[in-house]
């Protein structure tokens, strides 16, 4: 079951060219919709001024080899490792919905574009990658939608408790989910087959109502945010001082006053816990 | 002027919902980021400023430090035990920094530890003196601290 394409045996029953045209057609709502989404919330516009604005204040300018090697570190650190979530919770559920996500898509296209008929035997590894890839996006959305939500973690909400905003989460929730069904129950033509169209179709579909685009956006706001720690504007945020130089201690006599010439790592306060006492 | 938050900066975490003093931060139930519910109830304390770990939360000063229009930001870093001031005015030539311990100890190691502590006796309860008085101000060790018994004097005038 877990090295059988159900894509290939499920093309006795639809073409694999609607398959592919339902592909397509998906990529081409995740486009729109996220073009709609930038019209509409002005975001790129946002962006922009924001970043004109910083640019007003900058001390230095940057270097198109600096700005290279930040998209670099933006690459590395923020869109390949979520490092810009502070909690580690929920990077860790990031990260497994987000490469779920990823092998689970990718791995979809290449068998129904690849290996789309029983004719064409799928290498094994590929439906592998597809129920892991589902089965991390299901850990990871499950793990989030159930503990780890504001809501749910700093609200107090019941997690049942769902608005318009959780239609990425749920949709790509129950993709996963009913696909995994699907695939365990044998394939083919079944309730759990519609059900799993009927979430993904509303994935990909309403992107211009979920938080689908942010992983457009998401890394160019990244980007922009180092681009004025280097450039000095740090968007009106103090230095980053580093307590042992003398001519930190010399401005700020307090310091070595009260903390010592060299004083040692204070550890987490209000940050070792989680922020869940309500 | 009340609390704001930068809703691009916002991730969500609930770390103002959770220490705000007045109960008026809370997450958007739409936008998934927080918000001030309440601002008239918001005493401008800036416990959630500081504790944002995103900096997505701002106020306003009051103008009896900067003119309207100004930027007042902060960073509070925890391992440092410092917090850090900027203070921007609006024609952006008056900058000031600010740098001001926050511990001198590491957290939680000053903590005294009460469980340790021996159960006041029938005459400590009866006495009008709380926990560990005149100990713990120091009475004991010759009076109260006044500038003059620390060998310090006030100096005229209003001092920064």
């Amino acid at each position: 079951m877990l090295t059988s394409n159900p894509f290939a045996a499920l093309s006795e029953v639809i073409s694999p060219a609607m398959m592919q045209g339902y592909i397509v057609l998906m990529v081409l709502l995740v486009m729109g919709g996220t073009i709609l989404d930038m019209m509409h919330k002005k975001s790129a516009q946002y962006f922009f001024e924001n970043a004109k604005k910083a640019k007003k204040s900058a001390k230095r300018s940057v270097g198109a080899g600096e700005k290279a090697s930040i998209a670099a570190s933006v690459l590395v650190n923020e869109v390949l490792t979520s490092g810009e979530f502070s909690n580690p919770r929920r990077r860790l559920s990031h990260l497994l919905t987000m490469y779920g996500f990823i092998i689970f898509a990718v791995t979809t296209a290449i068998m129904i574009f690849g290996y789309p008929t029983p004719a064409t035997p799928t290498p094994a590894l590929l439906p592998q990658l597809w129920h892991i890839g589902a089965l991390m996006l299901a850990v990871g959305g499950y793990w989030f939608w159930l503990f780890i939500r504001v809501d749910v973690s700093a609200e107090g909400l019941p997690w049942f408790r769902f608005e318009r905003a959780d239609l990425f989460i749920l949709s790509l929730l129950a993709t996963s989910t009913f696909a995994l069904i699907w695939s365990f129950t044998g394939g083919g033509l079944t309730i759990f087959f519609a059900l799993f169209i009927l979430a993904s179709t509303l994935l990909f579909g309403g992107v211009y109502w979920s938080k689908f685009a942010h992983m457009f956006f998401k890394p160019a706001a990244a980007h922009q945010k180092k681009i004025t720690m280097a450039d000095g504007s740090r968007e009106n945020l103090p230095p980053d001082y580093d307590l042992t130089d003398p001519e930190v201690q010399r401005k700020f006599p307090d310091i070595p006053m009260y903390m010592g010439k060299n004083p040692p790592n204070m550890g987490l306060c209000i940050k070792a816990e989680r922020p869940n006492h309500y | 002027m009340p609390t704001f938050v930068y809703m691009t900066r916002c991730d969500g975490c609930g770390e103002c919902v959770d220490i705000c003093p007045s109960d008026i931060m809370h997450i958007d139930k739409k936008l998934r980021r927080a918000y001030n519910i309440e601002p008239n109830m918001c005493w401008e304390c800036y416990s959630c400023v500081k504790a944002c770990p995103h900096q997505a939360i701002d106020v306003r000063g009051y103008a009896d430090f900067a003119p309207l229009g100004h930027s007042v930001r902060v960073i509070r870093d925890e391992e440092k035990g410092t917090i850090a001031w900027r203070i921007k005015f609006r024609n952006g030539k008056k900058d000031m920094e600010l740098l001001a311990p926050i511990t001198t100890k590491p957290w939680g190691s000053a903590t005294p530890k009460l469980a340790d502590e021996p159960p006041p006796s029938k005459e400590m309860r009866d006495s009008e003196l709380l926990f560990n008085e005149p100990k713990y101000i120091r009475m004991d060790e010759g009076g109260l601290h006044t500038l003059k018994s620390n060998g310090l004097e006030i100096k005229e005038g209003v001092q920064y």
